[in-house]
């Protein structure tokens, strides 16, 4: 555990060092060490309660930790000011566990958000910019619609466009497949995959489902008890688990071991 | 409590009376007739940063006058069919309970006068007031009590775009503005449920009210009861901003604030009006013209 910055590097987008968070009397995060592979797809899991959102806003600048540091691309984002943050937050885009989108406003609106709200462009750019991002995204003719007229898995995709809308470098999903059926939640994995590849952003995802954490992760790490007790590739992370790790797997059902630990 | 030292970590113990219990008694009185005071202090101090902060944001950009404008619209034109449909009533009770009165004395001309006057400092801005309340209001606290459950509140913040000053500010404002306007069409409208009754129904003569209207009230009653709505609307806005914008947990959560919006800001309201009418009153004393 050093203090001195990390050098800015190539492989890790995000670098949080010993960071501490609590509320009140409650020790959330204790010590968090963690690396985010840039343009990777990296999953934090963890149970309920083990403060996988917490962490997550702090990634972003919308917490501050009580000690430690968070470097987004080598830049220590804790105690920055608001204009400062503000512009370490143009490079993330983050997709809400229930999409969050605005209701008063249709889609088209919702994705057109950050861009209206961060530059002064021309209303034509703004409309053909969201037009080929739906497009992309595989959602023609819902433009008009509001956010209460779509199925979930659609919210989902809008909220994604409007993540995605000013091009951020690092996109973070709070539990993405939380609610969903089956099939939605294989098609939500689907387009974490697809966006992760076609945009060549860093995905960091925070979920508790196993079987889609090792169908798209790259990098798996867990949080357990406000500590990141394991990570590394799905490989690495199955060949030698972490109790915790084994018994949040094992429950799941998502992989089995044999009575050595190694996987069946 | 007590005149120790502070660093004094237990009161004096008195002989005869075991340590243990003395101060957990002294703690539980104590907790039991300050609690609710400190509370009240606790979340009055919490309303006045929300408003500083609310405050803070108007003059810092980006500025956007659509907000306000959208926010002015529903406060005020949305609030137009009630505030009309009360206040004709309004008037038309007032001059009915006037006229029968005055009748006594054979004074019904005064009718013009009397329901002019408590129209103007106290039924206009108090019953819009409480209208806007419970239609504004309510509206407000429900819808930012489910942009927070929902997360679009700190869905705002990922984009960098401060919620307060997006969502707190215009209400805030827009019901500081629109209020002494709504209070007016009340006091236009009351006036002319005041005809309609006096008038038209009781058969007063419309030149002597009209000109003991236009003679006596002053326009200080239009100040004072224009000032206080304005007054009104900031405490209305304030409180159900303040609740819809603290919701915490579900659904059942947003109907609670909706519901303290409501009681909380017709409330402060009322005892608002109590003490403004202290303060005007020393601007332009009772009595004077």
């Amino acid at each position: 555990m050093t203090d001195a910055a990390p050098p800015k590097s190539e492989r890790w987008q995000i670098q949080v060092r010993a960071l501490h968070k609590s509320f009140g009397a409650q020790h959330v995060l204790r010590g968090i060490e963690l690396d985010i592979e840039r343009g990777k797809t990296n999953i934090i899991i963890g149970g309920s309660g083990q403060g996988k959102s917490v962490l997550m806003k702090h990634l972003m600048g919308l917490l501050q930790p009580d000690t430690g540091h968070i470097y987004v691309d080598g830049e220590d984002i804790v105690g920055l000011d608001d204009v400062a943050i503000g512009t370490v937050r143009r490079k993330f885009g983050m997709v809400f566990q229930y999409a969050a989108l605005f209701d008063s406003m249709n889609v088209v609106e919702n994705v057109a958000f950050p861009l209206t709200e961060r530059y002064r462009l021309p209303r034509a750019e703004i409309m053909s910019r969201v037009r080929d991002l739906l497009q992309r995204l595989g959602l023609p003719g819902v433009e008009a619609k509001f956010p209460a007229e779509l199925s979930g898995g659609m919210r989902k995709r809008v909220a994604l466009a409007r993540a995605l809308i000013d091009r951020p470098k690092i996109l973070l999903y709070d539990e993405p497949t939380t609610g969903l059926d089956p099939i939605a939640t294989k098609n939500v994995d689907e387009m974490i995959r697809r966006t992760a590849d076609d945009f060549g952003v860093t995905s960091v995802v925070i979920s508790h489902d196993m079987a889609s954490t090792f169908r798209i992760g790259d990098r798996i790490a867990m949080l357990y008890e406000g500590a990141i007790v394991a990570s590394g590739t799905p490989q690495e992370l199955l060949a030698a688990p972490h109790p915790a790790l084994r018994e949040f797997v094992e429950t799941s059902g998502a992989v089995r071991f044999d009575a050595k630990g190694r996987i069946l | 409590m007590t005149d120790g030292p502070a660093t004094s970590p237990a009161p004096a113990v008195e002989p005869g009376v075991p340590p243990a219990e003395s101060p957990s008694v002294l703690v539980t009185v104590a907790s039991v007739a300050l609690g609710p005071p400190l509370k009240f202090l606790a979340a009055f101090g919490e309303h006045m940063m929300l408003l500083g902060r609310a405050l803070a944001w108007i003059v810092r950009p980006p500025f956007r006058p659509k907000l306000f404008v959208e926010q002015m619209e529903f406060v005020g034109v949305g609030s137009l069919p009630i505030v009309t449909l009360v206040g004709f009533f309004t008037g038309a009770v007032s001059a009915l309970q006037t006229v029968s009165a005055l009748k006594l004395f054979q004074q019904e001309r005064w009718v013009g006068f009397t329901v002019g006057v408590s129209l103007a400092q106290e039924l206009a801005p108090v019953f819009t007031a409480l209208m806007i309340t419970a239609r504004a209001g309510s509206g407000m606290a429900t819808e930012l009590g489910s942009m927070r459950i929902t997360e679009q509140i700190d869905s705002l913040t990922t984009f960098a775009v401060n919620p307060i000053q997006y969502l707190v500010t215009p209400r805030i404002v827009a019901t500081i503005l629109v209020m002494p306007l709504m209070t007016m069409v009340f006091n236009v409208i009351g006036l002319c449920g005041g005809y309609v009754v006096a008038i038209v129904m009781s058969h007063v003569d419309f030149g002597q009210a009209s000109e003991l209207y236009r003679y006596w009230t002053d326009p200080k009653d239009y100040y004072m009861g224009l000032i206080k709505s304005a007054v009104f609307g900031l405490a209305l806005a304030l409180t159900a901003c303040y609740q819809g914008f603290n919701v915490r947990g579900g659904a059942k959560e947003v109907g609670r604030a909706t519901t303290r919006a409501v009681v909380y800001g017709s409330v402060s309201v009322l005892v608002l009006d109590y003490f403004l009418i202290e303060i005007l009153s020393l601007i332009w004393p009772f009595g004077g013209g």
